[in-house]
């Protein structure tokens, strides 16, 4: 008996849902909005769900249930795919056995990011199936979809969503009695399906492109996609994801083809349509994707103007795309710009460097904000980890008397997610000048929400784990002064050990560690254990 | 051409409520049979930064966010940098900000959200006490009666 349930759901929620119901053994990824609440969603239904250090090691853990047979969802945002492409790019040859499903959250627009890169084209790059749903009933349904699929072709699937996707709420219907159950993990020697080597690699390109060509043959006939006819044969649109519900309320007298499955794009089909209109158009978010592998397979597509590729869609830039109105410009909004909050540590220890004059290679967090005046305490910042291997690039070129002045400041999270390679280069490859390295501890990942990692001691909900210490990571790679200090209580002891250590050709790390404040009360009860 | 669409945009400074309000707001026009659609940017935005909120309903929303000068009520919930939404809005359309009831009223600062939604509720034909019991779902107990006090001084103001 089936009974439907109705239910409002951001697309977060929504996919959270979508692969409990297709049976999925564990959600692993990595905090990056607007990706961030798929996990807390998915364990607040019970599903298994883990914060990994970062999404590689998320994708390899992945990997490795659906090798055992079993199911895995990954989530990230899209500059997470970027950590995780090395394993991706191999696993789409070697192909799994249970399922996996990647979610992968583009933010174009950059609400808050660092680039707007477009997974699509990564995953072009990359021989990896995308699919792309346009509302929070389709984030469930092209989610247990992508597990089916995966495990139908034994190919890692992506769900490409975006920020007015993933962060909208819309109504989702389904039905509790489809849920799968999870299937028995397995494993099954097969060492030329897995092992990568170059004679067992060959053969995999080859099943991977095969795969694609039956992948493309479904897609054209029987594909998550949809046709609306128009009123008349004048104008025809195609479109996927949220730019389709912007386009659909610009203009809806003209026709439709909506995409759902992307990669590999239902070319033949989308041809056929084409050819009935007198004008066709591609209306998509980011990269010119499905208007360059369009007009090179000879469909009858307009080329799309760059200014289209920058920053998100509406209705209204929709509209004037169809307008071909190249003057349009979305109204700017005066904004207040965010800011670090009053009372956080994070301004105490960004302060003394600047006073000192610091040259600060800066990492992604809260902090980046220190960048921003009154403070202007950052001088560059690029990915995650990145703080370190830069500092050190820095130190190996300037004049002695500039080198001096630079110092690497990373956050804890970040630290865990990507500082440790760095600091391997630091004693392996030292500078002349040495280095300092100040991790900005405030015991959380503060940006996105206040998300566990591996220095708080706590698991994804909360519940208590191995703590890993920063402090004995630093002295066990062999960084020879190791300090913490407390950067609001013990400011003036900080900035007197860096102005120290600035002079000296010695390895320094120091940690400044006081809770964020908006945590700071959480914190306190978790500890507690309550 | 298409049934009468209801826009509704919530803005404020991160920290005050916008997305609560407007997670209340769709959630009482869904179980009200509408349908409902809600978008919104999280992230940079809790650190202090401006964000909105839009809520869309009627029979049929397709876009998630509202188009450009469609806003039908905007809820200011800081004026001196919300008040700039009203660029977006139709001609006629509502703007509530806290000037509309006497804030000093309130137990907590923090109910200013739930207090405008009071004012808010005045224009839509959803009777008094659906918009109290989907209220309470969304906080604890022990702030059910502080909730309620906000929401009727908005209302009634």
């Amino acid at each position: 008996m089936s009974q439907i349930t109705r239910k409002l759901l951001s697309g977060n929620e929504a996919v959270a849902l979508g692969a409990l119901h297709a049976g999925c053994a564990l959600g692993v990824g990595y905090p990056g909005t607007p990706s961030t609440e798929i996990l807390e969603a998915f364990s607040i239904l019970k599903g298994n769900a883990e914060w990994a250090p970062n999404e590689k090691v998320a994708a390899e853990v992945a990997l490795g249930v659906a090798f055992g047979e079993s199911r895995a969802l990954v989530t990230m945002k899209h500059v997470g795919l970027n950590v995780s492409q090395d394993l991706f790019f191999t696993a789409s040859y070697s192909g799994v056995q249970g399922a996996l499903v990647a979610i992968v959250a583009d933010d174009p627009g950059m609400a808050s990011s660092q680039n707007e890169q477009d997974t699509r084209s990564l995953a072009y790059a990359g021989g990896l199936p995308v699919l792309e749903p346009s509302d929070s009933q389709e984030a469930y349904d092209f989610t247990k979809l992508a597990f089916e699929l995966s495990h139908r072709w034994q190919i890692p699937f992506i769900i490409r969503t975006t920020t007015r996707v993933a962060h909208s709420n819309t109504i989702v219907e389904y039905d509790e009695q489809s849920a799968k159950p999870r299937p028995k993990a397995n494993f099954n020697r097969d060492i030329s399906m897995r092992v990568m080597v170059p004679g067992h690699a060959k053969p995999a390109h080859k099943r991977l492109r095969q795969k694609f060509a039956d992948m493309l043959k479904w897609n054209d006939e029987q594909g998550p996609n949809q046709i609306i006819e128009g009123k008349d044969k004048k104008l025809g649109i195609i479109s996927s994801g949220i730019a389709f519900m912007h386009a659909l309320e610009a203009a809806p007298e003209a026709g439709f083809f909506k995409v759902g499955f992307s990669n590999p794009m239902p070319v033949n089909k989308i041809k056929e349509f084409a050819a009935q209109y007198d004008r066709c158009i591609v209306i998509e978010e980011g990269d010119p994707y499905m208007t360059t592998l369009l007009r090179a397979a000879g469909a009858n597509v307009e080329p799309r103007e760059e200014k289209w590729r920058f920053g998100e869609f509406t209705v209204d830039r929709a509209k004037a795309q169809i307008a071909g109105d190249l003057s349009y410009e979305t109204p700017v909004i005066k904004q207040k710009p965010p800011q670090l909050c009053k009372g956080c540590p994070h301004i105490f220890s960004f302060q003394p460097m600047a006073d000192m004059g610091c040259i600060v290679a800066g990492d992604i967090g809260c902090y980046t904000l220190a960048a921003m005046k009154p403070i202007s305490g950052m001088d560059m910042q690029i990915c995650m980890g990145a703080s370190i291997g830069m500092g050190l690039g820095l130190r190996k070129v300037l004049p002695e008397d500039q080198a001096r002045k630079v110092v690497s400041v990373i956050g804890d999270s970040t630290f865990m997610h990507s500082g440790l390679t760095g600091l391997l280069e630091m004693v392996y490859n030292p500078p002349a000048t040495g280095h300092v390295v100040v991790v900005v501890d405030n015991s959380t990942t503060a940006m996105t929400g206040q998300q566990e990692h591996p220095g708080t001691g706590r698991k994804l909900d909360h519940s208590p784990t191995n703590q890993v210490s920063i402090e004995a990571v630093a002295k066990a790679i062999g960084i020879q002064n190791v300090e913490t200090f407390n950067p609001v209580r013990d400011n003036a002891k900080f900035s007197e050990y860096l102005k120290e250590k600035l002079a000296t050709n010695e390895l320094t790390l120091i940690v400044l560690r006081q809770p964020c404040i908006l945590a700071a009360a959480n914190l306190i009860k978790r500890n507690r254990g309550q | 051409m298409k049934d009468k669409i209801t826009n509704i945009r919530i803005a404020g400074l991160g920290g005050m409520g916008v997305l609560k309000a407007s997670l209340i707001l769709s959630e009482l026009l869904f179980e009200e049979g509408h349908d409902v659609k809600k978008a919104e940017v999280h992230g940079m935005s809790q650190r202090g930064g401006s964000i909105s909120s839009d809520v869309r309903f009627g029979k049929k929303v397709v876009s998630p966010m509202i188009p450009e000068g469609e806003v039908d009520f905007l809820v200011s919930l800081e004026p001196e940098w919300s008040d700039v939404h009203k660029v977006s809005m139709k001609d006629g359309g509502i703007v509530i900000s806290p000037a509309d009831f006497d804030a000093s009223k309130l137990a907590s600062a923090k109910a200013i959200n739930v207090a405008a939604l009071g004012v808010l509720s005045r224009h839509l034909d959803i009777p008094e006490n659906r918009w109290l019991e989907v209220l309470e779902k969304f906080f604890p107990e022990k702030l059910h009666a502080a909730n309620e006090a906000a929401f009727k001084l908005g209302r009634n103001s």
